[in-house]
């Protein structure tokens, strides 16, 4: 926790005139018995905490650190969630970890600065990732913490014994999440109504005693003594509203994903189950039938690509998605698609591979199956989300690619983003949103769909052919009207036209903005869900006397023109991503970065344990040998650059050619 | 979401040609590339009889979506001058599916062979069945492959030879009429690619029928498996035998015709020896996934008060603040 102003022990100056000032900590020593009610003391005000939960996945705790959540987002305080869920149908070992701040948060944060803990394991498990002076808020009823390690504050709660007390004999220990949401909002000062106003609508339209019991739960957990036990109160510093700011809203990154395709006009699609892709699915099933359209749960994946690409040809540019094996499966029709250059969006919501690997782990390992996935010269387009806010302006971008160049476009996420929560400012629908519409104009005369000098425009069955051709979409090559042939010639030209429009597409992509030091140190170069640790990185790096940039890619291939500068301007480039080094030491951007520039100075720095990047771990790999101040890492920082999405863009978004596909 | 035209520079010209008065569509006008089937292949007759369909029923040219996966029958689409797309193997149901679904508009036509529908697309074709999406599938069954030169088909009977069999098939083949009776196709029919008027009917038949309609008909691969079909064409010695369905005439003799709509009568004319008999074996009323899932958007957006894009998506937003 940062401090920010006078605490009860040190009763220092205004801090705020010096944020480097060293602050009064955390007592340390271990707060076993009762004491007086402490509840007199005046709260201690902090920018910026980290939560973690730790428990089994049946305890709910990923719904109590949802609230904190969504409360930090509804209070205009800044937050990012991490979280990890066992692959089992129910219990095993999870994590919710939420940090919340006054400032702009780009990562979870390497160390919690509070750790609840249910059970022995939770302690014993992640007592590591507690920084010292934190505090350990445990479960007595089930935990029994090692007191004479000094380290850290001890908070025993019989969480158990009154939850059950709290609610009765039928609900045994359900409820434990929501006691403790009580309990962290009376430590934390937290805004006790809108907390309650959460619950209540998160439990509407369910039997009222549910909502009942929910909120016996809560009041349980913050009428508890906690004054006793622990000495210190904390206070988030009011967020002060900038003119003309936003709202805030908070999402996951799957459901940043499924609203952006909604907002991009995508109303057709089709997927079948797995993880960490379900829930993108399960959006899309319940809201497109209400602009609409519609989402179909397939047989398989390959009947759910398949689908997809019979609404695209339909005339409305359709979405699949899937994790790594379903996307193994979908590969030969995406084949087609880039074959008959058919608009389709497809989402990979990467986890650990290969086959069925760490199904609920994070990996960066599928870009190698995005870019080149499938047999033959097949083009497509490749994005990559950065953060949640990110996951819904890509999708706008995809749609926005896939409509007007007729091609599959990838948008890769990973499990970090789709279970990670974060507050965004609202994006401006109005400007945003896309109506999709069937273009049936008829075509004139010697209209040709493929023409070799053009980008191919895909017409939806029920345009008429005044000249009475009739255009095929077809899998084999083709001539200008989609008819096979065996010409060496045309073959040679078709593959040039559906590789030349990628080419033209990467001249209007923007080069991206570097952070930090624009030339001389260490260019740490990254893409996909590690955009916060990365950028956390070079911050603390330049702070420590490092000159140091950050170059993060949206659009992974084609790659933006211009990057041979960037990389000219620096003395090391090193390309940080979650995957493995493979047989020749690079990662899988690192290996295209470096075909692609023929650059020796790009390094790779990788890892494949299925955790995000702390910033430790980049820094360790990125500057090794050298140790940093432990500092904690400030918060501001930059405003993430959605070039070419920014609302200042957004009319560019709107001039799609009309390809015949809404 | 609109469905409307979206104007475009200099379409009023385009826009009154498109209205203006359609001329009668030909044979000629809906023949593309000439078929690279072999001289004497029975798929010739199926594709002669769907121009037939076309012609007869006049339907708008630029509605009829031609499809097919992949196979020599598969080549369909490219014979036919419309709208079409020749998939890749065994994943055309979805496709057809997809369209059929976003496009009721649509004529949606599915061609394909036995390996194509019953092998490598078995699971999608079983789907589509169940699903009831509505669509018209003809099944061109020539008891082998064809296009990769005589290897063993999933009807292919017990004893074939084949160059992957090359001491005689040995595997249980697929009964079409069963596994589509039980899989949950709405109409389900069998024809011969000599009997054309027969195949006409059926092809008339289906179209009509809301749902998922599949019809399997005999259609000789003269180059790898000649003959096979001889028993069941009366110019070879065989006999046709057409399934004689109930007239509802209230007459003595009508009790022992066939009920189209007895599942179970289906399944036991389904179970006669080669090569059995022909016509409708099974056709049900059951709603279609598309009037489904229509009726469920419907609902949807009325239950909301038919709101805007916009409107909806902000509701949404505002409830995540």
């Amino acid at each position: 926790m940062n401090e920010t102003s006078t605490s009860v022990e040190t009763d220092a100056p205004n801090s705020k005139d010096d944020p480097t000032a060293p602050r009064g900590s955390i007592a340390t020593a271990p707060s076993t018995g009762p004491a007086s009610d402490r509840a007199d003391l005046r709260p201690e005000n902090i920018n910026d905490a980290v939560i973690r939960l730790a428990g089994d996945s049946q305890d709910g705790i990923q719904s109590a650190g949802a609230f904190l959540a969504r409360l930090a987002g509804r209070s205009a305080q800044d937050v990012m969630t991490y979280m990890t869920i066992p692959a089992t149908i129910s219990g095993g070992p999870s994590i919710f970890q939420v940090r919340m701040g006054t400032g702009e948060v780009l990562s979870a944060g390497d160390e919690a600065d509070f750790l609840v803990a249910f059970y022995q394991h939770s302690y014993q498990d992640h007592i590591g990732c507690l920084k010292e002076g934190g505090v350990l808020l445990y479960d007595s009823d089930n935990v029994a913490p090692d007191l004479d390690d000094k380290r850290f504050v001890y908070v025993g709660v019989p969480i158990t014994g009154l939850t059950v007390e709290a609610l009765g004999g039928t609900a045994k220990d359900k409820g434990k999440n929501i006691f403790i949401l009580g309990l962290i909002a009376k430590i934390f000062h937290l805004d006790v109504d809108k907390l309650k106003a959460l619950i209540t609508e998160k439990f509407a339209g369910k039997d009222e005693s549910i909502v009942n019991t929910a909120l016996m739960a809560f009041q349980a957990g913050y009428g508890y003594p906690v004054g006793n036990v622990l000495t210190k109160q904390y206070r988030f510093e009011p967020h002060v509203p900038k003119e003309g700011e936003r709202a805030q809203i908070t999402m996951d990154g799957n459901q940043a994903l499924a609203y952006g395709l909604i907002a991009a006009g995508v109303r057709f699609g089709a997927g079948y189950p797995i993880t960490p892709w379900s829930s993108v699915m399960e959006i899309l099933r319940s809201e497109l039938p209400k602009y609409g359209g519609l989402f179909v749960q397939a047989e398989d994946e390959l009947g759910a690509v398949s689908l997809a690409l019979g609404f695209s040809f339909s005339g409305y540019l359709a979405v699949t998605g899937s994790a790594g094996p379903g996307i193994s499966l979908k590969t030969e029709a995406i084949g087609w698609a880039s074959m008959s250059e058919m608009p389709l969006i497809i989402i990979n919501v990467q986890r650990g591979g290969p086959s069925t690997g760490l199904p609920t782990n994070v990996e960066q390992s599928d870009l190698f199956q995005a870019i080149f996935g499938g047999h033959g010269d097949s083009p497509r387009v490749v994005l990559a989300a950065s953060t949640v806010e990110d996951c819904f302006y890509i999708a706008i971008e995809a749609a926005r690619i896939a409509r007007k160049y007729s091609t599959p476009v990838f948008i890769l996420s990973d499990t970090s983003l789709a279970t990670r929560i974060e507050a965004f400012d609202e994006p401006e629908l109005k400007d945003l949103m896309i109506d999709p519409t069937l273009d049936l104009t008829p075509r004139p005369v010697g209209f040709k769909p493929y023409a070799v000098d053009q980008i191919t425009q895909h017409v939806p069955p029920g345009a008429r052919m005044l000249d009475g051709k009739y255009p095929l979409v077809s899998g084999l090559e083709h001539d200008e009207m989609g008819h096979p042939t065996g010409s060496p010639k045309l073959h040679m030209a078709m593959t040039a036209k559906r590789r030349n429009k990628l080419r033209q597409l990467a001249e209007e992509i923007p080069v991206p903005e570097i952070y930090g030091d624009q030339d001389g140190g260490t260019l740490l170069v990254g893409w996909g869900s590690t955009y916060g640790p990365i950028h956390d990185a070079v911050k603390l790096a330049r702070e420590n006397g490092e000159k140091a940039g950050a170059l993060h890619l949206r659009h992974v291939h084609p790659l933006p023109n211009g990057l041979e500068k960037i990389f000219a301007r620096f003395k090391r480039i090193v390309v940080v991503e979650m995957n493995d080094q493979g047989i020749y030491g690079f990662g899988q951007l690192a290996t295209i970065l470096r075909a692609r520039f023929c650059e020796p100075k790009i390094e790779s720095a990788t890892k494949t344990d299925g955790l995000t990047f702390r910033v430790k771990e980049i820094l360790e790999r990125v500057f090794e040998g050298r140790s940093f101040a432990a500092r904690k890492i400030p918060r501001e920082g930059l405003a993430i650059v959605h070039t070419g999405t920014a609302p200042e863009n957004v009319k560019s978004l709107k001039e799609v050619v009309p390809q015949g596909v809404g | 979401m609109s469905t409307e035209n979206t104007p475009t520079n200099g379409s009023t010209t385009a826009t009154a040609l498109a209205e203006s008065p359609r001329e009668k569509l030909t044979k000629k006008a809906i023949t593309a590339d000439h078929p690279t089937w072999c001289p004497g292949c029975g798929d010739f007759a199926v594709l002669a009889s769907y121009y037939k369909v076309i012609e007869k029923r006049q339907l708008d040219h630029e509605k009829i979506v031609t499809l097919a996966g992949i196979g020599c029958s598969s080549r369909f689409p490219y014979f036919v001058n419309g709208y079409g797309a020749h998939f890749i193997h065994g994943r055309a149901v979805p496709l057809a599916s997809g369209i059929s679904l976003a496009r009721p508009d649509l004529h949606v036509f599915l061609f394909g062979g036995d390996g194509d529908g019953f092998s490598i697309g078995g699971n999608h074709l079983n789907h589509g069945a169940r699903k009831n999406v509505n669509l018209t599938y003809f099944i061109m069954d020539n008891f082998v492959y064809g296009l990769t030169k005589k290897q063993t088909s999933p009807t292919s009977p017990i004893g074939f030879k084949s160059k992957t069999d090359p001491t005689g098939a040995i595997d249980q083949p697929v009964n079409p009429m069963k596994q589509l009776i039980s899989a949950g196709a709405s109409f389900v029919a069998r024809t011969h690619a000599t009997q054309v008027n027969h195949m006409i009917q059926m092809i008339e038949r289906a179209m009509d029928h809301q749902g998922f309609s599949v019809i399997e008909c005999l259609s000789e691969c003269v180059e790898f498996f000649p003959g096979a079909f001889d028993p069941a064409n009366p110019r070879k010695g065989g006999a046709f035998s057409l399934i004689d369905e109930k007239k509802y005439d209230n007459t003595p003799e009508d009790e022992l015709r066939h009920d189209v709509t007895d599942e179970l009568a289906a399944y036991k004319l389904a179970q006669l020896p080669f090569p059995g008999v022909f016509g409708v074996f099974y056709e049900s009323d059951r709603p279609t996934k598309n009037a489904l899932e229509k009726k469920w958007i419907d609902t949807t957006r009325e239950k909301l008060g038919n709101p805007t894009d916009l409107q909806l998506l902000q509701k949404t937003f505002d409830r995540m603040k």
